[in-house]
């Protein structure tokens, strides 16, 4: 099984992040789950998404406390929360920032990815829709989900 | 599972009494018909029809809907409760004791 | 029909559409408004014909259904929380009217503090209001209970409203894949509502709700404790011809029994913490301690026989209960304790625990600490699972 988390911030998509990856799981004939840290949701505070993959039916309904891979949706969360608390070693990190890995100092045990998704997002959609280009990102560097099946939940 | 027993069953909730309906409902409609309130009356409103005035009052304030267009009271329903005497503007209605 | 990732809110939307209600009261509540909301949806696209009553309250929303149900409609309205709290004398008179509603709660803690996660207290609360209440662990099951619901309440031998509880948030707002069935084939199960409760009729007229004396009202709630007693033969039977039909069912559709064949030992409790469940069940398996579960899908009418029957000779019984009889211990406790007081289970010991409350996760650690506690001989009434 794998377990994601996702860190955004109210309004920037962490939730729908999760959807899109649960969606594109289920077209790659796992099983999935995917729901949010349930909170009082405002715009601009810290809110986590979870989701879990897995060719077995899922049956754990608890919250993700150690997940494989956290994806941040915003930067300056970094320094807001413990973006890796919890992450398993070895674990995967995938951050939207311009700054470079080794610029983070986040402990060597995770495998740290950064992506320019604002820049990106800018530039293609002229709107800062970070999650498309991180779940991209997602596909390349994990193969949680196919870059297939995550293109086709634009289909929806 | 046979009809029977389901029957048996209902019977015991019942207890045997046919007025006893699923979720307590009254089958035959007009059944305040049947209860002749006249019975519960002390006082008896007696119309002196020279003065009245046929305004209406005593119809429109009779609670039981006891009192007829001719302005008579029906006394198999009339409890006696003595609001026409009460609200008649010309105080054409009195309130005789029942008992003599 | 392919599954489709989809929030459990959706999910039992989905199944009300295809059940077709002609009326729906709603008002917005914590965790239950995707619920209603998703309808509204459906309805704005003419995707089926309903009437939706936005009503002031949930008291007016259940006197909304009570009302529509009694002119010979299905109806549907979902709540949680201090809405279901509101709506307590009415769920009375909804049953004691024998008006076969259905409504979906997602169960959420009641204030005071106010709190708007998860856990049982807002339906267990509403136990003895003459609803059968049935508690369920997926999106599919919510889905496939809703149907069932239908099915059990317009049975004529039952005629009781159903309240169908899922989990707020832990259950309501997951995605996950369901199967939504066919129109065709839900029609086949549940046909067109031809109503055989009493209704007004122009053409019949009846009384209904009127008073009842001291020497009737006492047969009236006999005969709806006896309705609510046959019901327990009815859910199972709509189970299993829901399990002929869609290939899917619940146990029995009272209890549902996870690797009890061997056990020892077991977990008795509802909602999403017995799918939770299953992963540490198997987990102690491995272990070598021969653990099972029987979940509680029916709390009312209480499966006692089913329970008593599947724990006969078990060494021991842990039950966990998302709420509290303050004073005392959680009901599902008391319930399956006074259950197994037959004289025939012969189980050894039955342990409490209350957990989960106001939304705390209960994580495969809680479960397990329950399970272990009661084996080694460590479990009381009611132990609090922090």
């Amino acid at each position: 099984m794998i377990e994601i988390k996702i860190w955004g911030r109210g309004g920037q998509g962490a939730v729908t992040t999760g959807q899109i990856i649960a969606i594109a799981a289920l077209h790659d004939r796992k099983n999935c789950q995917t729901f949010p840290n349930f909170g009082v949701e405002r715009r601009g505070a810290p809110v986590e998404a979870f989701v879990r993959i897995d060719k077995e039916p899922i049956r754990l309904r608890s919250q993700i406390y150690a997940p494989d891979i956290v994806i941040v949706l915003d930067p300056t969360l970094i320094n807001a929360v413990d973006v890796t608390k919890g992450l398993k070693d070895g674990g995967t990190i995938i951050i939207n920032t311009s700054k470079k890995p080794k610029d983070l100092n986040l402990d060597k045990k995770f495998k740290v990815y950064t992506v320019d998704a604002t820049a990106v997002a800018m530039e293609i959609f002229k709107r800062p829709i970070v999650n498309t280009p991180l779940l991209g990102a997602l596909s390349a560097i994990t193969k949680a989900v196919s870059l297939k099946s995550m293109q086709l939940t634009r289909a929806r | 599972m046979p009809r029977k027993k389901k029957t048996k069953k209902v019977r015991k909730g019942n207890g045997n009494n046919p007025e006893i309906t699923v979720g307590a409902i009254i089958t035959k409609p007009g059944s305040s018909m049947a209860n002749k309130t006249g019975s519960w009356r002390e006082f008896r409103p007696v119309r002196d029809p020279s003065k009245c005035i046929k305004c209406g009052f005593c119809w429109m304030f009779c609670p039981d809907n006891a009192i007829s267009e001719e302005f008579v009271a029906d006394l198999d329903y009339c409890k006696g409760c003595g609001i026409c005497a009460q609200e008649c503007p010309v105080k054409c209605i009195v309130m005789k004791k029942e008992e003599k | 029909m392919a599954k489709q990732v989809i929030e459990a809110s959706q999910a039992v939307a989905e199944a009300v559409k295809l059940c077709s209600p002609s009326v729906i009261a709603t008002y917005p509540i914590t965790p239950q408004t995707h619920i209603v909301e998703h309808i509204a949806d459906f309805v704005s696209n003419g995707d089926f014909d309903a009437e939706i009553i936005d009503t002031e309250s949930e008291h007016s929303s259940m006197s909304a259904c009570i009302g529509a149900q009694g002119t010979g409609v299905r109806t549907f309205t979902a709540t949680a929380s201090q809405g279901l709290a509101l709506m307590h004398e009415m769920l009375f008179v909804a049953s004691g009217m024998r008006l076969p509603i259905v409504m979906a709660v997602a169960n959420r803690a009641l204030s005071a503090p106010i709190n708007i996660w998860n856990d049982h207290q807002d339906s267990i609360s509403e136990r003895d209001s003459g609803w059968i209440q049935l508690y369920v662990e997926s999106s599919q099951e919510a889905f496939d209970t809703i149907i069932q619901a239908y099915k059990i309440a317009e049975n004529k031998n039952v005629l009781l409203p159903v309240m169908v509880c899922l989990d707020g948030f832990t259950l309501s707002h997951v995605w996950e894949p369901v199967e939504i069935a066919k129109q065709s084939k839900v029609n086949s199960f549940l046909p067109k509502y031809n109503p055989i409760h009493a209704f007004l009729d122009p053409k019949k007229p009846i009384t209904q709700g009127p008073v009842s004396y001291p020497d009737t009202y006492m047969h009236f709630k006999k005969m709806q404790h006896d309705a609510m007693k046959e019901s327990i033969d009815i859910i199972k039977k709509v189970n299993s011809e829901f399990r002929g039909k869609f290939k899917r069912g619940y146990g029995d559709g009272l209890i549902e029994l996870y690797r009890m064949n061997d056990a020892d030992y077991a977990l008795i409790g509802m909602g999403t913490l017995c799918s939770t469940a299953r992963v540490v069940i198997d987990n102690l398996r491995k272990e070598g301690i021969k653990a099972g579960m029987i979940k509680v899908k029916t709390y009312r009418p209480f499966p006692s026989e089913a329970i008593s029957k599947a724990a006969k000779g078990l060494k021991g019984i842990a039950v966990i209960d998302r709420d509290i009889s303050t004073g005392y211990e959680g009901a599902l406790y008391s319930d399956t304790r006074s259950a197994l007081c037959d004289g025939k289970s012969e189980v050894g010991t039955i342990s409490g625990f209350i957990t989960g409350l106001g939304g705390r996760d209960i994580t495969p650690q809680h479960i397990e600490k329950a399970l272990k506690d009661m084996i080694f001989g460590k479990g009381t009434k009611e132990d609090w699972l922090f």
